[in-house]
C-alpha cells in the first residue's frame, strides 16, 4: 500500500476533477477509477458552498480531496490559496501547483520550491507538481515535500512519459514517494510509469476527455494495477540484443 | 511595442495561398504565420469540416468539456469618442447614463443572484464619467462577491492598470476594432480613439501592470476579416513572446444594428467568422475565444464544442438595464436574449459542463490594508 505522510491509498491512480462534461460523468468515472485520491482547483470550487457542483457529488468518506493551486503564477498566489482552502475546511494536504506561462502551463521551479518551504513550516503536507529534475526532486524533499510530482510530458498533451529518464533518477533517489503527473495520455503510459517504479500516478485529462470516460477510468485502474505489479514481481533488464533463453554463451571450453 | 503589418500586405500574401499550403498547414503540429495564413484563405473555405474537427480536438484536449459563462455589466453610455459604428458615439442623441457606484453594485448582485461569477465590466470613453478613480473603488466593492472581474473600458496608462490589478480586475479586453489602419481613420470621426497607435500598444500596457489576461479582437464588418485575422495572429505572437505569463484571449464581434444606424463595411458570413475561430483556435489552441450574445442562438449552439470557450449569456448591453428592462439607449442589440439557465441547458445537451467559477479572488487579494481602507 502507498503512504503519503502517514496517509495509506489502496489505489495508486490519483485523479483530477477538470474538463469533464458533467459533474455527473466526473463522479461516474473517478468512481470506476477506484481513485481514493482526488485533486480539485481551488480556483474552480467554492468550498464555503455546499452545493459546489463538483464538491458535492463526490462523497468525503471516498475520496481524500487534494486541493491544487492551478493558476498560480507565483509562491505567494499559492501560498494564500493554500491557506484560504486550510480555512474553508479543505484540510492541510496541497498540491502545489505554480505556474506562471499560462500556454504551457509548466511548473516554475524557484517559485515552486520557495513556496514548499513557507507551506510545510505552515504544517501543510505538501505535493509539489514540478518539472522532471532530479536535483529539484531532491531539493523539495530537503524542504520537506510529502512527495514529489513529477511531470511525464506536458498537461494535457497525452505524450506520456517523455521524461523517462530523468523520472528514472528521480525515482531511484527519492525517500519520497514519486507521483508521475501530467501528460500520461494512455493506460500504457501508466503502466510505463508504474512499471519504472513510480509509487502512482495522476491522470485528469485522458479521463475526462475521453469518448467513455467511465470505460476510460477503468482502463487506467487496470493499467495502473498491472504496471505496479510488474515492477513487484522484478522485470526482466532490456537488451538490446537478442539472447537464447538456455544460454550457451560460446563457455564450452571451460573445464571445470 | 507592436508594429501592426502592412494590411494590404496581409491581404496579398493571403491570397496567394492554394489548397496545398492548407493541407500542409492541417498536417502540422504547431502552426506558424504562414500555416495561419492559409487557414484564413479563401482556399480553405473547401476544409471548413477538418478545420472544425481539429478545432474541436484541440478545445476539448486543452479546455475540456467545458465553457465559462460570464456576463457584461454595463457601467455608462457616456463617450467623447465619434466612432461611426457604435451605438455610444458623441454624435448620436440618445439618454445617457453613468451608474452610481450604488447602483453598479445593485446590478452587480442582480448577475450575481442569476449565478454569475465571472463579469465584464463595460464603459464608453469618458474618463469624467468612469476613471480609472471609478473603477477602482467599483472593483475594490465587488471583488468579493466575484471570482473574476474583467474590464473593456477606454485605454488607460500601465501605472493605471497595475492600480486596478492590486483592485481586482483580472483581466482587460482592448479591441483594436481594425487592424486596417486607412479604415481605422476613416471610421475614427473624433476623439482619443482616434489614435490607432496608443490604442495597439494597450493590450502591451495591461501586461505590463501584470494583469492575468489580456483580450483583443477586431470589429468584423469594418475591413477584409481574413487580414484582420492575420493581423491577431502577429499580435498575439508578439504578446505571447514579449508577456509570457499572460493569458491571452480573443473575440468576435460581428456589427450589430446599433443607434446611429450604421451599415457594414465589409461583409462577414456565418461561414466566414467560423473560418476564423478556427483558424485562430488552430494557430494558437491555448487562446481562450469568446462568443457573446451578439450572435443568434442557432450559431451559438452550433458552435458549441467546435472552438469557443467562453460564452455569455442573459446580456444587456443598457447601463441599468438588469434592473429596470425598461431602461433604453443600449450599445448595440443583443441576439441570443436566453437567460443563463436556457443558454446552460443547450451546453448540457451538447454534453459540455457550464462553468459558472473558474478564478478565485483570492490570487489578487495581496494587499488586504487597502481593500480594507476602501
Amino acid at each position: 500500500m502507498l503512504t503519503i505522510a502517514g496517509k495509506t491509498f489502496r489505489s495508486r491512480l490519483f485523479t483530477g476533477t477538470g474538463k469533464f462534461s458533467s459533474p455527473q460523468v466526473m463522479q461516474a468515472a473517478l468512481t470506476a477509477s477506484g481513485s481514493e485520491m482526488v485533486t480539485v482547483a481551488l480556483r474552480r470550487v467554492d468550498l464555503h458552498d455546499p452545493a459546489d457542483d463538483i464538491m458535492s457529488v463526490l462523497a468525503r468518506d471516498h475520496f481524500f480531496f487534494l486541493p491544487n493551486t492551478a493558476g498560480a503564477r507565483n509562491a505567494s498566489e499559492a501560498v494564500r490559496l493554500a491557506k484560504l482552502a486550510e480555512s474553508s475546511g479543505g484540510g492541510n494536504w496541497v498540491k502545489l501547483e505554480v505556474t506562471p506561462d499560462p500556454r504551457t502551463l509548466l511548473p516554475d521551479p524557484v517559485e515552486t520550491l520557495a513556496a514548499t518551504g513557507e507551506l510545510v513550516k505552515a504544517g501543510f503536507v505538501v505535493l509539489p507538481y514540478m518539472n522532471a529534475d532530479p536535483i529539484l526532486a531532491l531539493r523539495l524533499q530537503d524542504a520537506g515535500a510529502a512527495a514529489v510530482m513529477p511531470l511525464g510530458s506536458p498537461i494535457g498533451t497525452n505524450q506520456g512519459v517523455l521524461t523517462r529518464f530523468q523520472v528514472a533518477i528521480i525515482i531511484e533517489q527519492a525517500r519520497v514517494p514519486v507521483v508521475v503527473d501530467a501528460g500520461i495520455g494512455a493506460p500504457s503510459h501508466a503502466a510505463e510509469a508504474m512499471e519504472m517504479g513510480a509509487d502512482a500516478v495522476l491522470v485528469n485529462t485522458a479521463i475526462a476527455v475521453a469518448g467513455d470516460p467511465v470505460r476510460m477510468a477503468q482502463a487506467f485502474a487496470k493499467a495502473v494495477e498491472a504496471g505496479r505489479e510488474a515492477y513487484e514481481a522484478g522485470l526482466g533488464a532490456r537488451r538490446s540484443e537478442a539472447e537464447a533463453s538456455s544460454p550457451q554463451a560460446g563457455l564450452d571450453f571451460l573445464r571445470e | 511595442m507592436f508594429v501592426a503589418p502592412d494590411f494590404q500586405q496581409l491581404r496579398a500574401r493571403i491570397a496567394a495561398l492554394g489548397p496545398e499550403a492548407v493541407e500542409r498547414a492541417l498536417a502540422k503540429g504547431r502552426l506558424d504565420l504562414d500555416d495561419l495564413a492559409a487557414l484564413l484563405s479563401p482556399a480553405a473555405e473547401a476544409f471548413l469540416p477538418q478545420l472544425a474537427r481539429r478545432s474541436a480536438q484541440l478545445t476539448s484536449q486543452r479546455f475540456g468539456n467545458v465553457i465559462q459563462l460570464y456576463a457584461p455589466l454595463y457601467l455608462s453610455s457616456f463617450c467623447t469618442n465619434r466612432c461611426a459604428y457604435c451605438g455610444f458615439s458623441a454624435d448620436n442623441a440618445m439618454s445617457r447614463r453613468v451608474l452610481s457606484f450604488a447602483e453598479a453594485e445593485a446590478e452587480a448582485m442582480i448577475l450575481h443572484r442569476r449565478g454569475f461569477n465571472h463579469i465584464l465590466l463595460v464603459s464608453g470613453e469618458a474618463p469624467a464619467k468612469v476613471g480609472v478613480e471609478y473603477l477602482e473603488t467599483l472593483a475594490l466593492r465587488l471583488r468579493d462577491k466575484f471570482a473574476a472581474i474583467s474590464i473593456e473600458v477606454q485605454p488607460l496608462a500601465a501605472d493605471e492598470y497595475a492600480r486596478l490589478f492590486a483592485a481586482g480586475i483580472t483581466s482587460v479586453a482592448v479591441y483594436q476594432e481594425t487592424y486596417d489602419r486607412a479604415v481605422y481613420d476613416r471610421v475614427h470621426l473624433g476623439g482619443k480613439k482616434r489614435d490607432f497607435d496608443y490604442r495597439l500598444a494597450t493590450p502591451e500596457r495591461a501586461a505590463v501592470a501584470g494583469l492575468r489576461e489580456v483580450g483583443i479582437g477586431a470589429l468584423l464588418g469594418l475591413s477584409d476579416w481574413r487580414a484582420e485575422g492575420l493581423a491577431m495572429g502577429h499580435h498575439l505572437s508578439y504578446l505571447r513572446k514579449e508577456f509570457w505569463r499572460t493569458g491571452l484571449t480573443v473575440s468576435f464581434p460581428r456589427i450589430r444594428p446599433a443607434e446611429g444606424g450604421f451599415a457594414p463595411l465589409a461583409a462577414v458570413s456565418e461561414r466566414d467568422l467560423t473560418q476564423l475561430i478556427f483558424a485562430l483556435r488552430l494557430f494558437d489552441p491555448d487562446l481562450g475565444l469568446y462568443l457573446s450574445t451578439r450572435e443568434e442562438a442557432r450559431y451559438r449552439d452550433g458552435m458549441l464544442g467546435l472552438g469557443p470557450n467562453r460564452y455569455s449569456a442573459g446580456s444587456c448591453t443598457v447601463p441599468g438595464g438588469y434592473g429596470d428592462t425598461e431602461a433604453s439607449g443600449a450599445q448595440f442589440e443583443i441576439d441570443d436574449q436566453r437567460s443563463l439557465d436556457a443558454v446552460s441547458v443547450a451546453i448540457r445537451a451538447k454534453g459540455l459542463d457550464p462553468v459558472r467559477k473558474d478564478w478565485d479572488a483570492i490570487f489578487q487579494q495581496q494587499d488586504q490594508g487597502r481593500r480594507l481602507a476602501a
